[in-house]
């Protein structure tokens, strides 16, 4: 009986906890509808090359009202952004794309950051390398005279009064 | 020799930086280089004059040298600028003095969506053509950044004058004239 009572709860419990899954994956299909706020984070205003979402000129408002007039007929954020730049071309667009010049935007960093990775993998392990070896050496590694300097240096030693 | 490996790297990765720096600054740049030559009446062959761009209202397209041997007065505008709707009424008056003497207004929409252009035609009763640079890239080769701009292109292709504000007064009907009068 209890075996049965555990076996329920524990039913019970995944499905409490698949419900809302489910729900969430629903939601994550169907497209988000977009909101002007989040249009205007993205783009830019044209003639005053500043992101939309601050900028205040004419044209900024002349944007802001055809995105109005995009969000209801109910397109969503990739087909307003694909108007947008029908309508403005490519700079339109806070992030460039990905093709001849603004390619440097997505390769160079990343290219920077690699190529800095390879300079202290290539050079780390020398200059450790370098401060053991430095760190292991005698403190005075003079080698010690040989029979006839260390004559010559007594024989000096006592003439100038050692 | 091996030493100077890593410095090496690090002062070319730098000098590339600057490079790209460099060709980024520049292709910003305005080009006030008509203007010039325009004051000094050294007149310059109007810039890609054989890109066609689309037409507003309809599938055409129209360039620059599909108009050649006319003499074209190119106002560039958009619909959000205030000045432009000043201008309208001065381009519309002018299109129809100059027509008959095989001379055009072009207008060219600058980073306006063709809704609110066509909106702007219609409002202001514009009968002359009017072609859309989407991107802005032939208006920038007359080194245009903002609107209105007027420029004055003769028979031959040469830009001949500038106006790179509102129009006002007689300029361009006086401007347009004696073109016309040394071109006839």
């Amino acid at each position: 009986m209890r075996r049965g009572a555990a076996a329920l709860a524990a039913i019970l419990i995944a499905t409490a906890g698949a419900t809302p899954a489910i729900t969430t994956a629903s939601a994550a299909a169907a497209p988000a509808r977009a909101s002007l706020t989040d249009i205007e984070n993205d783009v830019m205003c044209v003639a005053c090359h500043e992101p939309l979402s601050v900028a205040e000129s004419p044209q900024a408002y002349a944007e802001r009202n055809f995105i109005r007039v995009l969000i209801a007929q109910g397109m969503s954020k990739p087909q307003i952004e694909r108007q947008l730049v029908a309508q403005y071309g490519p700079a339109v667009l806070g992030k460039p794309p990905a093709n001849g010049f603004n390619l440097t935007v997505y390769v160079l960093p990343p290219a920077i950051v690699l190529v800095g990775l390879g300079i202290l993998a290539y050079a780390l392990p020398r200059w450790r390398r370098r401060s053991r070896a430095r760190a292991a050496a005698p403190a005075n590694a003079t080698p010690p005279p040989d029979a006839a300097d260390a004559k010559r240096l007594d024989d000096d030693l006592a003439a100038y009064g050692g | 020799m091996r030493r100077f490996l890593i410095p090496g790297i690090a002062v070319a990765v730098v000098i590339a930086l600057l490079a790209l720096l460099a060709f980024g600054v520049s292709s910003q740049k305005t080009n006030s280089s008509i203007d010039a030559a325009v004051a000094k009446g050294a007149f310059p062959v109007a810039p890609n004059s054989h890109t066609t761009l689309p037409d507003l209202g309809s599938t055409g397209k129209t360039s620059l040298a599909s108009l050649h041997g006319k003499v074209v007065v190119l106002n560039v505008f958009a619909s959000w600028c205030g000045p432009c709707v000043a201008e309208a009424p001065i381009l519309e008056r002018e299109q129809h003095l100059i027509a008959p003497h095989n001379a055009t207004i072009l207008g060219v929409t600058y980073l306006d969506n063709s809704d609110d252009s066509a909106a702007f035609v219609h409002r202001y009763r514009i009968t002359y053509p009017v072609i859309r640079d989407v991107n802005g890239n032939f208006v920038r080769s007359f080194g245009t950044t903002g609107v209105p701009e007027t420029f004055i292109i003769n028979r031959q292709g040469k830009i001949v004058a500038i106006r790179r504000y509102q129009l006002a007064g007689n300029w361009l009907q006086q401007t347009v004239a004696r073109v016309l009068q040394e071109q006839a």
